[in-house]
């Protein structure tokens, strides 16, 4: 296993107490493996992504472990993760596409990344990077423009290239494709596993609020609810065969092309995510679940059902359990 | 149906920010109709002119030439009293709700507003009886709303409080701009639900997007924009059951599906380019490499597309050549700046010539 996170939770400072926003999250990434991180605004998947690279001031890794290559990633140590930061974990940012500082070339802003992580051979460096521009259908120019210059699909691109510069182990990749075009989305998405099977980086980790992408680039996907993890199975699993309930609903609600409004009528989920300033106990999805019962007011544990397929649910852990009891049985019997 | 908008040979043309100077056109002669009790998607990538077209509907800009009329008349027309009547009856909701509201005043401050400037006379009692049945239309319950700030309230539900607002008035045509592109998915269903109970109610609604699934969902007609002009517009079904321009083609392939893959031939947009790049593409499909080294040239033939656009977008500049006659002659200009011609594929399906 290339990348694995133990029980990890991380919390904001708040005026009002700690606010838990990714709370006890464990997953394990094998090489070459690109996981989808997908769950409401506000369900902690961007905190997990940046707790993973940079804790700011404002948030502290209240538990768990992080081993990326068989090594323990300092998470809360800032000091100790700066020669890890590109090498080992890097990351493209939400709104990648303002990333850029207006005020420097991009060949410019290139040195200077290069300078500021001490890079011995930047020659060489340099030539792999137009090497790779070359590879994304970039021309070798658009290292003496501006930010401003590019639009925003090559800005996207260049980000890209930058953070994954160095063959990190780990990239995290939040909301890249968000604020693009469908074109652009596809060239964008398609770089991302381009540069996977060129082992530039060994694994990654998309944060989007899209499933569809999600369904056409990542290898497996982990959706996450109010802090927790909710589902996580191969790609074509959480498409096709969803066992959570809010992954049913969830899928359930995006229109595809040629559904039209007057053949099918979606339905969204009533309600929203509980506050995690003070969530309530038990299952989060609880008061919007159409399955919610009695035993939905602990909390249900995230376990493996099926090779491959882990699931915090009540209703399907008993039905599976009762499933696995009768096999057992029978092969007693 | 009586039409009720029809934009008519609209061109809009902005001052280009380089120090080159000319004339970067967002409109090229748009033409299309809006009668009541339809949903009208308008689809095209960014810089295509989609939301210029919502503005010039809402009188926040004014078209370089041709005319749009409401109910006959035309609205670039209106003086001041005009426009308030106007307004009336032709409403807008926007892409980011969070910033449509002022974060330090409560959210419903917004439908005071209206009464301010279009109820003034209104009895209380009246009044909120009003705001009750707008909110009953958006399907919110007003003890969740009232009262409370922006940031007490989801996206979808400071959405639809915009609608609810909109409603308030007597809107005949709601210009809906990118208005669930901000928000999750399990809400986003909800709002776009909403819309189709409106336009059943003879909502006529204009509903600007880059997300073709979405738009299909809604709208009863579809058109396609790029560089300002319309390559594609009909029936929805037909535009999407059947797209004739590459461009269309090339859009529809790029969406992602939950349960399809993206495809790596036939290419949309190779033929618009020249044979030689479909050749190229065949020859890299069946090489040693596969499946890596196809979704490598699809994505470097997208953007060569991309790069042909801004060819193509540089020439146009040129069309407008000496660019200080075109500015002194500052609105009133009618430039031929022909936008490839539209014909009529199947009824109800017109394609433009390739450009």
């Amino acid at each position: 296993m290339s990348v694995s996170v133990e029980n990890l939770s991380v919390a904001y400072r708040s005026h009002r107490g700690d606010v838990t926003a990714v709370d006890g999250v464990s997953f394990a990434l094998a090489d070459g493996e690109i996981m989808g991180l997908a769950g409401e605004s506000g369900s902690g998947k961007s905190t997990l992504g940046n707790a993973l690279i940079y804790l700011d001031p404002r948030m502290k890794a209240t538990g768990g472990t992080v081993t990326v290559d068989g090594r323990a990633l300092p998470i809360s140590d800032t000091r100790a993760m700066r020669p890890l930061r590109m090498t080992e974990v890097s990351l493209v940012p939400q709104y990648a596409m303002s990333a850029l500082t207006p005020t420097r070339k991009i060949g410019k802003l290139i040195t200077d990344l290069l300078r500021s992580h001490h890079v011995p051979d930047r020659q060489t460096v340099m030539t792999e990077l137009k090497r790779r521009l070359e590879l994304i259908g970039l021309r070798e120019d658009v290292l003496d423009k501006y930010s401003f210059e590019l639009s925003g699909g090559m800005r996207q691109r260049v980000t890209i290239i930058m953070s994954t510069l160095l063959n990190p182990s780990l990239l995290i990749a939040d909301e890249v494709t968000s604020a693009l075009d469908v074109s652009s989305q596809r060239a964008v998405g398609e770089m991302l596993l381009e540069f996977r099977d060129r082992g530039y980086i060994k694994s990654a980790i998309t944060i989007t609020h899209d499933l569809s992408i999600l369904a056409q680039i990542a290898d497996s996907i982990a959706i996450m609810y109010a802090g927790r993890l909710a589902e996580r199975a191969a790609t074509e699993t959480i498409v096709n065969e969803p066992l959570h309930p809010y992954t049913q609903a969830l899928i359930a609600s995006l229109p595809e092309v040629g559904v039209r409004h007057d053949q099918v009528t979606l339905t969204g989920i009533p309600g929203r995510p509980p506050s995690l300033v003070n969530p309530p106990a038990g299952c989060r999805f609880r008061d919007r679940c159409p399955f919610a019962f009695d035993k939905c007011t602990q909390t249900p544990p995230f376990e493996e059902i099926k090779p491959g397929h882990s699931v915090a649910c009540w209703k399907v852990s008993d039905s599976h359990a009762a499933v696995a009891g009768r096999a057992g049985q029978e092969q007693t019997v | 149906m009586s039409t009720l908008i029809k934009v008519d040979q609209v061109s809009k043309l902005y001052r280009a920010t380089s120090r080159a100077g000319g004339f970067t056109p967002a409109l090229r002669k748009v033409s299309f109709e809006l009668p009541p009790g339809e949903v009208i998607s308008l689809i095209g990538e960014s810089g295509s002119g989609k939301t210029t077209i919502g503005k010039i509907l809402l009188r926040l800009a004014q078209p370089t030439s041709g005319t749009v009329t409401f109910g006959g008349k035309d609205i670039t027309k209106y003086s001041q009293r005009g426009l308030r009547e106007y307004y009336r009856h032709v409403q807008g909701v926007f892409q980011d709700p969070f910033s449509s509201y002022n974060p330090i005043y409560r959210a419903d401050r917004v439908f005071e507003l209206v009464r301010g400037s279009y109820f003034s006379g209104i009895k209380d009692k009246e009044w909120h009886a009003k705001i009750e049945a707008a909110l009953d239309a958006v399907a919110i319950n007003p003890g969740d709303v009232l009262g409370k700030y922006p940031h007490q309230l989801s996206g979808g539900q400071q959405q639809r409080l915009l609608i609810a607002r909109a409603l308030l008035l007597d809107v005949k045509v709601l210009v809906a701009d990118e208005i669930i592109s901000m928000l999750d998915a399990s809400t986003r269903v909800d709002v776009l639900n909403l819309l189709v109970d409106l336009k059943r109610k003879g909502l006529a609604i204009l509903f600007i997007t880059h997300d073709l699934s979405l738009g299909n969902y809604v709208s009863d007609r579809t058109i396609i924009l790029r560089h300002g002009a319309i390559v594609e517009m009909g029936a929805t079904d037909k535009i999407f059951g059947n797209p004739q321009h590459d461009y269309t083609r090339m859009l529809l392939s790029a969406v992602p599906e939950l349960h399809k893959k993206w495809q790596h031939s036939p290419l949309g947009p190779v033929a618009v380019a020249s044979n030689g790049h479909v050749a190229v593409a065949e020859k890299i499909d069946t090489g040693p490499n596969g499946p890596v080294a196809s979704a490598l040239a699809q994505a470097s033939m997208l953007d060569e597309v991309t790069h042909a656009e801004q060819v193509v977008k540089r020439d146009l500049r040129a069309v407008f050549g000496g660019t200080r006659a075109v500015a002194s002659g500052r609105s009133q200009v009618s430039v031929a700046l022909e936008p490839p011609p539209l014909r009529e594929f199947e009824p109800d399906h017109l394609v433009a010539d390739p450009e």
